[in-house]
């Protein structure tokens, strides 16, 4: 079993085809969709992360880049930066995935990279910018 | 039996004095029990680290040669107005300022990077800021405009002077609309997704002394990091609301205005906030030492998360039309816990005020009464209290009153 995180680019001739079904249907491939947007006549873009035995996953990612999705590791990531945190835990509710966490009974705030689906809904919320985008 | 302010000074100068802080002293006073444990603890430290608005400072920059008048001119520091009606270099900046180009809520939501509680941090992190001053010209001060760098070190005086700080308890704040709003609470999702919270609970300086028997005008606090003043009750006191049996009150009541050197405090204690679509403030750190004179001040010390409680208000609708209407009632335990319950369902909690950062004052505060470097005060005058006769008051709207009326 091997897992990752991808940015799938979608050109807008793809719009009729349903490659996610593909990649499940004909790879096998567990597909955990983090993060979607899809508009006419634009380029799409799905975040997933995807896991399944090696060889599947090879062949799901050539065949897609075939018929022109253009694929990215995930590497957009968000940053936490303790020394600019006040421990207030303002971003906690927010956070769909539980990436950012209250540890109690401190009631300080804890970061979990592996769980964050980088959903950038804490950026607006930290007042401190705490919280950043790495690009 | 009862202590004096007094006594409990002469055992700091000894170094014999006891003091926990007001999460220690539940557990203990549990133990010992209330009589026991008033004659051995001496104080009980509190601490507060929150986004307080009515936050500002006041600063005298030293006279320019030739001599110009700020008073009625312009002035900006880092591009933050400062309000200057008042003599010819002093000025006055408050927490919310923000400079004239920031785009505010057109671009909604904004994002409101700096501030005048960012210029102030950016001050006691002993960073030179940019002036930019206007006067008219007189006689006496004929020079028009100024512009040259400045830090704290550079100014005659620099006063932190809070008008509204360590508000006793607060809403709840929760969104029943069907879009996000963005408010002083922080970022509420719509259909009540989420729920904020903003008090330091059982650490809380005003809900460990409900009722204000010994914080009043000339307590010594920590403020900032450094040593502050509370100079009386602040703006919107409101000590009339409707109290619990241990007498903590149920919603939003007293409030201090508090003071302190600037040149003394720390960033680390002042920091700028950034609230989206709602504009800049300042996080103060606040913390005050309850001299546990007697065993009913103690009693007030040894109060808990979940006998404190508050109320749930809807920020999209109730808050803004001052519809007095609240969802329900949880305790800071409940809050604490990651998830209340509103109208049957459950909704998760953040807060907005630092829990831990408010331990942290507390502990500061502990070891400097401990190490013999900060003494208590006898305040010079109390604050009203919930036997006052004060009442909160909306703005009415109205035509001027005729004089022959």
């Amino acid at each position: 079993m091997v897992k990752k995180r991808l940015v799938l680019n979608f050109p807008p001739h793809l719009i009729d085809r349903p490659v996610t079904y593909e990649l499940i249907t004909r790879y096998k491939l567990r597909v955990n969709i983090l993060k979607a947007r899809v508009t006419p006549k634009e380029w799409g873009r799905l975040v997933v992360e995807v896991s399944g035995n090696k060889n599947d996953l090879d062949a799901a990612l050539q065949y897609a880049s075939t018929i022109g999705v253009e694929i990215d590791p995930l590497s957009k990531g968000i940053a936490w930066h303790q020394e600019l945190c006040i421990e207030c835990t303002a971003c906690t509710s927010i956070c769909p995935s539980k990436a950012l966490s209250v540890k109690r009974p401190e009631m300080t705030v804890e970061f979990d990279r592996d769980k964050c689906i980088a959903c950038e809904l804490c950026i607006p919320v930290c007042p401190y910018e705490a919280i950043e985008i790495q690009l | 039996m009862a202590k004096t302010i007094e006594e409990i000074n002469e055992k700091i100068k000894k170094g014999t004095v006891v003091v926990l802080d007001a999460e220690e002293i539940i557990e203990f006073v549990e133990n010992k029990g209330l009589k026991q444990a008033a004659e051995k603890v001496d104080v009980v430290t509190t601490g507060t680290f929150a986004p307080m608005c009515s936050s500002g400072a006041y600063f005298n920059l030293g006279h320019t040669n030739p001599r110009i008048k700020l008073g009625g001119g312009y002035v900006t520091l880092n591009e933050i107005p400062a309000y200057t009606g008042l003599a010819a270099v002093d000025l006055f900046v408050g927490a919310t300022a923000i400079p004239e180009n920031d785009p505010r809520n057109r671009l909604y939501p904004g994002r409101f990077p700096y501030g005048g509680g960012h210029l102030i941090e950016d001050l006691v992190s002993g960073k030179d800021v940019h002036l930019t001053a206007w006067g008219y010209g007189t006689d006496c001060y004929p020079r028009g405009k100024l512009d040259t760098w400045i830090n704290l070190n550079d100014m005659n005086e620099a006063v932190l002077f809070n008008i509204r700080n360590c508000y006793q308890n607060y809403n709840v704040a929760v969104n029943l609309s069907d879009r996000t709003i963005y408010t002083y609470m922080g970022v509420l999702q719509p259909k009540m997704r989420n729920a904020t919270y903003s008090s330091a609970g059982q650490l809380s300086p005003l809900l460990n002394d409900p009722l204000y028997k010994t914080i009043g005008l000339g307590t010594r606090i920590f403020l900032g990091g450094g040593v502050g003043y509370v100079v009386g009750s602040g703006t919107q006191h409101n000590p009339t609301v409707p109290r619990t049996e241990r007498g903590v009150p149920r919603t939003g009541a007293g409030t201090l205005a508090v003071k302190g050197d600037l040149k003394q405090m720390s960033p680390r204690w002042l920091r700028g906030a950034s609230f989206t679509g709602y504009g800049a403030t300042l996080a103060v750190g606040v913390g005050i030492p309850i001299p546990i004179v007697d065993e009913e001040i103690l009693f007030y010390a040894t109060v808990r998360d979940e006998d404190i409680v508050a109320q749930v208000v809807d920020y999209s609708n109730a808050y803004p039309n001052c519809v007095p209407e609240s969802i329900c009632e949880v305790s800071y335990a409940e809050l604490k816990s990651g998830e209340i319950t509103v109208k049957g369902r459950k909704v998760p909690t953040a807060a907005l005020s630092s829990y831990a950062r408010a331990k942290e004052i507390a502990t500061i505060l502990k070891d400097s009464i401990k190490e013999g470097r900060f003494f208590l005060t006898k305040p010079v005058e109390p604050i009203p209290s919930a036997d006052s006769e004060i009442e909160f008051k909306f703005l009415k709207e109205r035509t001027k009153t005729s004089e022959n009326e």
